[in-house]
């Protein structure tokens, strides 16, 4: 019965430019369940959902809530009707504090007063039922971005809201923060509040969802109950093809050699790392597994030349060297395809071209001349060999690409360079399966040439398909290793990590 | 994320974007306006070349500011750098007569004071605004201290026609020093890979660091750039004007900012249009005497100029948004 539904979005259409990106969608959500919505990186997930919070307006169809149609024409509308989103893009203000951002815009008042005693009473307390502890008094810009993202979901609970959609929420989550997320939509649920869970990653999704919507090329493929789904036919549905081959382990196709690329001995810096020490072979993909602040990213970070103050030694084919900066390491051959590549990967504000471009300046000039036939051809090169998929071209602005092509972008302008040793860290958060496959491939295509990856995720099952081995990080060092055959479950790791 | 839709590989069309143009259209709308409204007193050979004499200073210090302002930073010191300098080359015009001595010096006091900025914005770690604020305050009282707020004169011939007041054909030389700037300028940001560089520090330097660029070497070399463009700018003052004062520069910095900013270049950093820069100099520079010809006192001047800036951001921010 059609009442059944506390938001449905009928026979929706919306176009950008003359582009198709919705195309007759139908999505109707029922009262206090969780709803997932998957499809790949360009699917329309993102643009039906800015429709839903009245970012965008459809070119036709109308929108019901609780069966009564209703026009949302701005985000403040939609936020009065009680529809609320996390976003993937973290919309908090670094120079306030948590409870500041909490309650921005609905700040608790006394007379014309702030109550900030009261304010900082309530955040602590809806913290607490997400499961952290933490000073509320502390800015927002000296938090993690784990952090951020249970900050970014108290702020939307903090109001009453009866729709929450969730696009990502625990790309940036360890496994036992995604747990207490997950108790937490469960309580919401029973409390009458509906989740609209976007994501890519399928076993969350089947953890955690009632009920599943697949969009593909902007049209509705399938909607059904959990039950009557599984993972492989989700997968089929998104890519629209069959993929049984597309994930899972790879045999190599070359050896790995036995000689080391990289060695480490005894890197330490401040309380991030105590000691570390590990080889890197040439043809190796290395694996790092361990929480957020195990020490992982500093790593790759001390490998890079990005922390002056850590010790150690560092010896690449078997010579010491001291990389002390940026600029000596990728001329010692190294890239990084950072943590976040929205901060740190990319200039968003730029577009497609002057983002490739950017590591390999030096080899598009004809003595100090930049030559545009150069970037033409590089750029254009670029696109074709890595499957970029982007609207307008190389003068594509990044801030209007998927987030897996944003990501395919950063690892294509460091591959450019043709570097030695690739570090990755957390590669594939936020892009969707077709994306992941790909990402995966570059580097089994990259190996081949008897160059090594460092590749740091906190998606076990990636690194199990991928690594030839496996270091587990805890508090600064390596507590455990793994061989790719040494390997019984993905469970195994898990454990590891976390005892 | 937004959307993405699979096009040929690399098609190299671009969008047509209001905010990249406006100010061309302002020039034409705002040259159009006077025209019609003064006639041949303000659309004559004469007074358009007058225009580009009155324009030239201004043109080049706008060029230099591009430069900080697309690397995220800004510099408040150049009125103040503009006194100084043309105070100290009147100076050593006046005691040794020799031009090349002069211009020397001027030079190296631009990449003294532009090394002072970014010194202090880079190391220090104050903020440009702040650092290039106190700058203002401290160029300027050397400059009046320098002579004692008296005026200098300049009068060595070769000097003040090529800073200033020769002419080549019917083109005055100050014409020829805008060009040059102009074009050393935009092929600095567009054709080499310093220019791209700032660009990535201005856009996000988080990412540039990331890159392996050295963000503080990048800032020094645009906050140097933009004062030895002061400097040149201030040494055609003085040619132009045949003499050297504390007052020059002083009226200028607004301006230079809003020739830059309607320009096309974004306050925030991250992208630069020279070209604009230099354009957006001219309107101001139109606004300017036409407003004049057209018999305005300087309190309704300074009330139409103003208002003109404001409608002028106000168009171009507004087509920014519209894009997004």
């Amino acid at each position: 019965m059609d009442s059944d539904y506390v938001v449905s979005l009928e026979g929706i259409s919306k176009s950008f430019g003359g582009v198709k990106v919705l195309d007759n969608v139908n999505f109707r959500m029922k009262k206090g369940i969780v709803h997932a919505l998957v499809g790949g990186n360009g699917a329309g997930k993102s643009t039906l959902m800015k429709i839903l919070t009245g970012v965008y307006s459809g070119d036709s169809g109308t929108i019901k809530l609780k069966n009564i149609e209703t026009k949302i024409n701005t985000p403040g509308e939609a936020q009065k009707n009680g529809i609320r989103i996390i976003f993937q893009e973290l919309s908090l203000i670094p120079t306030l504090t948590i409870t500041e951002n909490i309650f921005l815009g609905h700040e608790i008042k006394k007379f014309i007063f702030l109550d900030k005693k009261e304010m900082n009473r309530r955040a602590a307390e809806i913290l607490e039922d997400l499961g952290i502890r933490i000073d509320v008094d502390l800015f927002i810009k000296d938090l993690s971005v784990g952090q951020c993202q249970l900050i970014e979901i108290a702020k939307a609970l903090s109001e009453n809201s009866n729709i929450l959609i969730m696009d990502e929420p625990t790309t940036a989550l360890t496994e036992s923060d995604t747990q207490t997320l997950f108790k937490i939509i469960k309580k919401l649920n029973s409390q009458g509040v509906s989740i609209v869970y976007i994501s890519h990653r399928m076993k969350e999704v089947f953890k955690i969802a009632d009920e599943i919507s697949i969009l593909r090329d902007g049209k509705l493929v399938i909607k059904k109950m959990k039950k009557d789904l599984n993972i492989e036919k989700v997968i089929d549905h998104i890519l629209g093809v069959k993929v049984e081959e597309k994930m899972g382990w790879k045999e190599r196709e070359t050896e790995v050699s036995n000689s080391a690329l990289l060695e480490v001995e005894n890197l330490s810096f401040g309380e991030a790392l105590h000691g570390v020490s590990f080889k890197l072979r040439k043809g190796e993909v290395l694996g790092i597994a361990g929480l957020m602040g195990s020490g992982r990213t500093e790593l790759l970070e001390s490998l890079f030349g990005l922390n002056k103050e850590a010790k150690g030694k560092i010896s690449l084919d078997g010579k010491p060297v001291h990389l002390k900066n940026v600029h000596l390491a990728i001329k010692k051959g190294l890239s990084l395809v950072p943590e976040s590549r929205m901060r740190q990967g990319l200039v968003m504000i730029h577009n497609l071209k002057e983002n490739i471009i950017l590591p390999n300046l030096y080899n598009l000039i004809k003595g100090f001349i930049i030559k545009n036939a150069f970037v033409n051809k590089l750029v254009k090169e670029t696109i074709k060999e890595f499957n970029i998929i982007a609207l307008e071209g190389m003068n594509t602005f990044l801030e209007n690409m998927s987030g897996g092509n944003q990501q395919k972008v950063v690892i294509a302008k460091w591959l450019k360079t043709k570097p030695k040793i690739l570090l990755m860290d957390e590669p594939t958060a936020g892009v969707d399966v077709g994306a992941k496959a790909e990402i995966l491939d570059f580097i089994r295509n990259f190996v081949r040439l008897n160059s090594s990856v460092i590749f740091i995720s906190s998606e076990i099952s990636e690194l199990i398909d991928v690594c030839d081995r496996i270091l587990i990080f805890k508090k600064g060092r390596i507590i455990k290793e793994f061989t790719h055959s040494q390997i019984k479950s993905e469970e195994e790791i898990h454990y590891a990590i976390q005892h | 994320m937004l959307f993405s839709i699979k096009t040929d590989a690399g098609s190299n069309k671009k969008k047509f974007n209001l905010d990249t143009y406006i100010v061309y259209i302002m020039f034409i709308i705002v040259l159009a306006i006077f025209s019609l409204w003064l006639g041949g007193r303000f659309f004559s050979v004469n007074n358009i070349i007058n225009i580009a004499k009155q324009t030239a200073m201004i043109s080049v210090m706008a060029v230099g500011m591009t430069f900080v302002i697309a690397s995220g930073n800004i510099d408040l010191s150049i009125g103040s750098t503009v006194a100084l300098v043309g105070l100290v080359v009147a100076v050593v015009l006046q005691n040794t007569n020799n031009v090349i001595l002069a211009v020397f010096t001027g030079i190296v006091m631009g990449v003294v004071i532009g090394y002072i900025n970014a010194f202090l914005s880079t190391v220090v770690r104050i903020p440009s605004f702040l650092a290039t604020l106190g700058m203002l305050s401290v160029l300027k009282g050397f400059a009046m201290r320098a002579t004692d707020i008296k005026t200098i004169p300049v009068l060595n011939k070769t000097y003040t026609f090529i800073f200033g007041l020769g002419e080549i054909g019917r083109l005055p030389t100050l014409f020829f020093w805008t060009i040059i700037i102009l074009l050393i300028g935009h092929f600095v940001i567009n054709n080499i890979p310093f220019g791209k560089k700032v660009l990535a520090v201005g856009g996000n330097p988080t990412a540039a660091r990331f890159t392996g660029i050295n963000n503080q070497r990048v800032i020094t070399m645009v906050f140097i750039f933009c004062s030895i463009a002061a400097s040149i700018s201030a040494m055609l003052y003085i040619g132009r004007f045949e003499a050297a004062r504390y007052t020059y520069g002083e009226q200028d910095l607004l301006t230079v900012i809003a020739a830059v900013i309607i320009g096309g270049t974004s306050l925030f950093g991250g992208t630069a249009n020279i070209i604009g820069s230099v354009v957006g100099s001219l309107l101001m520079g139109v606004i300017n005497n036409g407003l004049i010809i057209g018999g305005l006192k300087v309190p309704e001047q300074m009330v139409a100029k103003g208002a003109i800036i404001l409608i002028a951001v106000g168009v171009s921010e507004i087509s920014r948004r519209r894009r997004n």
